[in-house]
C-alpha cells in the first residue's frame, strides 16, 4: 500500500518537473516561462518531497520535509514577483500574441513609481512616446 | 521491479533530463532574466533530485541540504532582481 503511493507520488512529482523543463524550453515569453517555474517546478518538487516523506515514516523527516515545503511555497511567488518586476523594468517585449498589457504606460519609469489614476497615465503615455 | 530499482531506472534519468533541458535555456537565453530563472529552476530540479537519492541510498539526512539549497535559490533569485533594477535605474 505504501509502495503503491511512493510510486504514484513520485511518478507525478517526476512528470511535473519533466513539463517544467520542457515549458521553460518551448514558452515563447519571459513572463510565461516565470510562470512555468513557479507553478509546475514548485508542485513537482513537493510531490517528490512528499514521497521521501511517504518512504521514512518518521516524525523528524516529516518535519523536515513540510519545512522546505512550506518555505518553498512561500518563497516561490515572491521570487517571480521580484524577477518578473525587474524584468519588467528592463523593458523586455511581451509575447506578439498577448492580449493585454495592464501595466502600459502606468510605471515611472525613472522612479519606478506605479500610478493608477488616468490624468497621471496619459502623462505617462505622452512620456513615453518622446 | 522493487521501488529502489524504479525510482533509479526511471525517477532519476526523468529528472536528469529536465535539468538538461533547463540547462539549454541557462545557455542560449537571450536576456539575463531567462538565466535568473533557468538557474532558480535548476536548484529547484536538484532539490528534487536529492529527495528521490536520499530514497534510495535510505539516509534521511540529505533533506537538510535541501533546505539549505531552497533558501539559495530564493536569495539568489531577490538578490539578482534587486541589482539588475538598480542598475538599470542608474542608467
Amino acid at each position: 500500500m505504501i509502495d503503491i503511493l511512493i510510486y504514484i507520488t513520485s511518478s507525478l512529482g517526476a512528470i511535473f518537473v519533466l513539463l517544467a523543463a520542457i515549458g521553460i524550453l518551448r514558452m515563447p515569453d519571459q513572463y510565461l516561462r516565470i510562470s512555468v517555474n513557479t507553478k509546475a517546478a514548485t508542485l513537482g518538487v513537493g510531490l517528490l518531497l512528499a514521497a521521501a516523506a511517504i518512504f521514512f515514516l518518521d516524525v523528524s523527516v516529516t518535519t523536515r520535509v513540510i519545512a522546505v515545503i512550506i518555505f518553498i511555497l512561500i518563497t516561490a511567488p515572491v521570487g517571480a514577483h521580484l524577477i518578473g518586476r525587474t524584468s519588467y523594468f528592463l523593458g523586455n517585449k511581451l509575447w506578439d500574441k498577448s492580449v493585454i498589457d495592464d501595466l502600459k504606460g502606468k510605471y515611472n519609469k525613472s522612479t519606478h513609481e506605479l500610478k493608477g489614476d488616468d490624468k497621471d497615465s496619459k502623462e505617462d503615455k505622452s512620456n513615453t512616446e518622446e | 521491479m522493487n521501488i529502489h530499482d524504479f525510482l533509479y531506472y526511471i525517477i532519476l534519468p526523468i529528472l536528469s533530463i529536465s535539468s538538461l533541458l533547463v540547462f539549454v535555456r541557462f545557455i542560449k537565453g537571450p536576456s539575463i532574466v531567462d538565466r535568473v530563472v533557468a538557474l532558480d529552476l535548476l536548484i529547484t530540479i536538484s532539490i528534487g533530485i536529492i529527495a528521490v537519492y536520499s530514497i534510495i541510498n535510505d539516509k534521511p539526512t540529505f533533506l537538510d541540504i535541501s533546505l539549505v539549497l531552497a533558501l539559495i535559490a530564493f536569495l539568489g533569485t531577490v538578490a539578482f532582481a534587486y541589482y539588475l533594477e538598480k542598475r538599470n535605474k542608474n542608467d
